[in-house]
């Protein structure tokens, strides 16, 4: 189902996606939107592995291996940031992420 | 047969844990009685080790013999150099076994009725005593340097703690500390000596290095440094430390001072015994002295010389009788230290050795006894100043007569004690060097005009009127002073060139009526210028010391050796080299640190904001580091 499509084209994906998750890290408030953004830049980085293994070492599962462990992560660092985010919600009344600044000085 | 003497050194210092840590439990009179028993034990023991050594031992193929009574290594330093602690005996240390234990049995007697037994710190004044007498004993029969030097820092330290002993007085607390810092100068010299001496020789023990085919005398003289061998350099220093306890000149300026512990305790420490550690130390090492280092010998020589006439001066000016008696102290340890320095080894030219040895022993007594006379009358006119006491002869008979024996015996009067030694001291002096004789003499006279002079103001003159009936001591007090005045009449006549000499042969001495004569005529002259001037009242003295102007005064203020002291270490080594320092350490060292220490304070400051506590600026931050390096990798690998 790839026969056909060369690899930069997959890159390309993949840098947009990377660079569309640090804009939203970087510009917006909401903590959710955040969390998307990072999760944004690990699909970005989970396509590269999945793609360079596939087309350079064919023989190889070490991108698949970090892909799925990537996956596997990104699922659990998911439930942990909501868990702080529900709790910070409840301590602020916001998810705005200017208003947690607590661990300044 | 003499491992029992061990106990001469166990039991005082057993009385001292005792009395020091449960006195406070004892009634005050319980802990002097006590401190008095054992030392009577003390006393019996050494004067049983005399009779063992000098009669039932006798000497060995006519010589007395070292003998190591007991041994024990204490610190294995190498295989061939270790320091140990052990007991020897040898004819001058159980001599000094008699005269310390003697002395200081007299002293506890005297001081239960001295130290009142309600005062504070009774307990911890016999205490004291307890360890100053340990201390004196373990110094007197060490058998190397280094065990001697402990007890000698023991010594000073019982010193130091028994000079203070009225803490509450600010002068007796300076006292005590100009004390143990005058002698701990001197005892650096000491040690350093040591050091020298052990380095050279690798041996620490009196028996090797006094041996006259030991490595000290038959080593080769070896380098030098100005014009004098390195033997003899240590030989000086450690003569240094000598001085610094005996009180020579210039290191004697302590000794006036630590009058002001109680009087017992200036009998027993500033007269008799611990003052006299340098005279031992140098009799001690006298073979590598004389045989190895006669240039060391003759430092010895004039610098006792010069004390005893410097201190004879000064004497006649004092009007404070400890202080009188504390010069005087000064100037007969003088008289032994240059009796040693003008004698030879071995034989008639040990006689100086001999003289020394003997007039150490007859001094201790005399002037032990003469402190305690002091003591007594201080007890009963309540001050220590010449010019509040006079006519005393009538309330205070006893004293009267001791002080009469004592004080003849020190001025020379013939058929008591000090004449005798006196006498050695002057024959031996006459054999080597004329002009430390012709000094010897003349000191002679002065000893005999300042000792009439106080003896004269006190129990003659002018009537004082007391404000209270002076009365006579109690027993406690008057039987020391009879029994030290009974040894001050009979100690002349010990035939001390048959028991201790330099090389512990006995040899024959010659009674020179040549010098005997001349010189007492001359201390009689002395006595009866002190009769005239001060057996009534009147002015004459006062005339004679104006007419002298500006050497009176000079020597009434002890020849201004303490102000030389005061500008040399307040102005010369504070004022121009600890100043300095404290500055640099104050302005440079600190100051850099300080430095260091603001910036890092300012640069924190100044980038504290920086951590805003933004999610989004960190994140900002790290992402550009993070671009600008990829930035950075590309540009390189470009290439």
């Amino acid at each position: 189902m790839i026969e056909g499509i060369p690899m930069q084209h997959f890159l390309i994906v993949s840098t947009l996606m990377f660079f569309i998750g640090v804009y939203g890290f970087l510009v917006r408030r909401n903590l959710i939107t955040i969390l998307m953004s990072i999760e944004l830049i690990l699909n970005a980085v989970c396509i590269n592995f999945v793609v360079f293994n596939k087309y350079l070492y064919p023989n190889q599962l070490q991108g698949y291996m970090f892909t799925i462990f990537v996956v596997a992560i990104a699922a659990a660092e998911a439930a942990v940031a909501i868990a702080i985010i529900i709790n910070l919600y409840r301590r602020y009344n916001s998810i705005n992420v200017e208003n947690v600044n607590e661990m300044k000085n | 047969m003499y491992t029992y003497t061990l106990a001469i050194l166990l039991i005082p210092i057993t009385l001292f844990v005792l009395i020091g840590f449960f006195g406070h439990k004892m009634k005050p009179i319980i802990s002097g009685i006590v401190g008095t028993v054992g030392l009577g034990t003390v006393f019996i023991l050494s004067y049983y080790t005399a009779y063992l050594y000098f009669f039932k031992v006798g000497p060995i193929e006519g010589v007395y013999k070292k003998v190591t009574a007991f041994n024990m290594v204490w610190l294995q330093l190498t295989d061939k150099l270790h320091i140990d602690i052990g007991i020897l005996l040898d004819p001058i240390s159980v001599m000094m076994l008699v005269v310390v234990s003697t002395v200081s049995f007299m002293v506890h007697i005297y001081s239960i009725g001295y130290m009142h037994g309600g005062e504070k710190g009774f307990q911890r004044f016999f205490a004291f005593l307890s360890l100053f007498t340990f201390s004196m004993l373990g110094l007197v029969i060490a058998t190397n340097l280094f065990q001697m030097y402990i007890f000698w820092e023991l010594v000073g330290l019982s010193s130091y703690l028994l000079i203070g002993f009225y803490y509450q007085k600010p002068s007796a607390v300076a006292a005590s500390k100009k004390a143990f810092i005058v002698t701990r100068f001197a005892d650096l010299g000491f040690l350093t000596g040591i050091l020298m001496i052990s380095f050279f020789t690798g041996t620490f023990d009196f028996i090797s290095l006094t041996d006259i085919h030991g490595p000290a005398i038959t080593m080769p003289a070896g380098a030098t440094f100005m014009g004098l061998s390195l033997l003899s350099w240590a030989l000086i220093l450690i003569f240094m430390g000598g001085a610094g306890k005996s009180a020579m000149f210039p290191l004697h300026i302590w000794l006036p001072d630590a009058m002001e512990g109680p009087t017992p305790v200036s009998a027993l420490i500033h007269a008799a015994t611990m003052v006299v550690a340098g005279v031992y130390l140098v009799a001690r090492m006298f073979p590598v002295y004389s045989l190895a280092a006669p240039d060391a010998l003759n430092v010895v020589m004039y610098v006792g010389a010069f004390s005893c006439l410097f201190a004879a001066i000064i004497a006649c000016t004092q009007t404070d009788i400890k202080r009188i008696l504390a010069y005087s102290t000064m100037s007969q340890i003088g008289y032994m230290m240059l009796a040693l320095g003008v004698s030879g080894y071995g034989d008639e030219h040990g006689l100086g050795f001999m003289a020394s040895m003997f007039h150490l022993f007859t001094h201790a007594m005399f002037k032990a006894l003469l402190f305690l006379g002091a003591g007594s009358i201080i007890h009963a006119v309540h001050s220590n100043n010449m010019e509040d006491m006079g006519g005393l002869r009538k309330y205070m008979p006893i004293t009267f007569i001791t002080f009469t024996i004592a004080w003849l015996a020190i001025s020379g009067f013939p058929g008591l004690s000090g004449f005798f030694s006196k006498d050695e001291i002057l024959v031996a002096a006459y054999n080597h060097n004329k002009l430390i004789f012709y000094i010897a003499s003349f000191v002679a006279g002065l000893t005999a005009f300042y000792m009439s002079r106080l003896y004269f103001s006190v129990f003659f003159g002018k009537k004082t009127h007391y404000n209270h009936e002076p009365h006579e001591s109690p027993l406690t007090m008057s039987i020391p002073l009879m029994i030290l005045a009974g040894i001050t009449l009979v100690a002349g006549y010990i035939p001390f060139h048959q028991f201790v000499t330099s090389d512990g042969k006995a040899f024959e001495t010659v009674f020179h009526l040549g010098i005997a004569i001349p010189v007492t005529l001359f201390a009689f002259s002395g006595i009866g210028l002190a009769f005239v001037l001060y057996y009534k009242e009147n002015t004459i003295a006062e005339r004679i010391s104006k007419s002298l102007g500006g050497f009176y005064t000079a020597a009434y203020n002890k020849f201004y050796i303490d102000e030389v002291y005061m500008f040399i270490t307040k102005k010369i080594m504070f004022g121009m080299v600890s100043r300095p320092i404290a500055w640099f350490d104050r302005h440079i060292i600190d100051a850099t640190m300080n430095g260091i220490a603001s910036v890092t304070v300012y640069v924190s400051t100044s980038i504290k904001g920086l951590q805003s506590g933004q999610l989004q600026k960190y994140g900002f931050v790290f992402i550009s580091g993070a671009i600008t390096l990829a930035a950075i990798f590309m540009l390189l690998w470009a290439k």
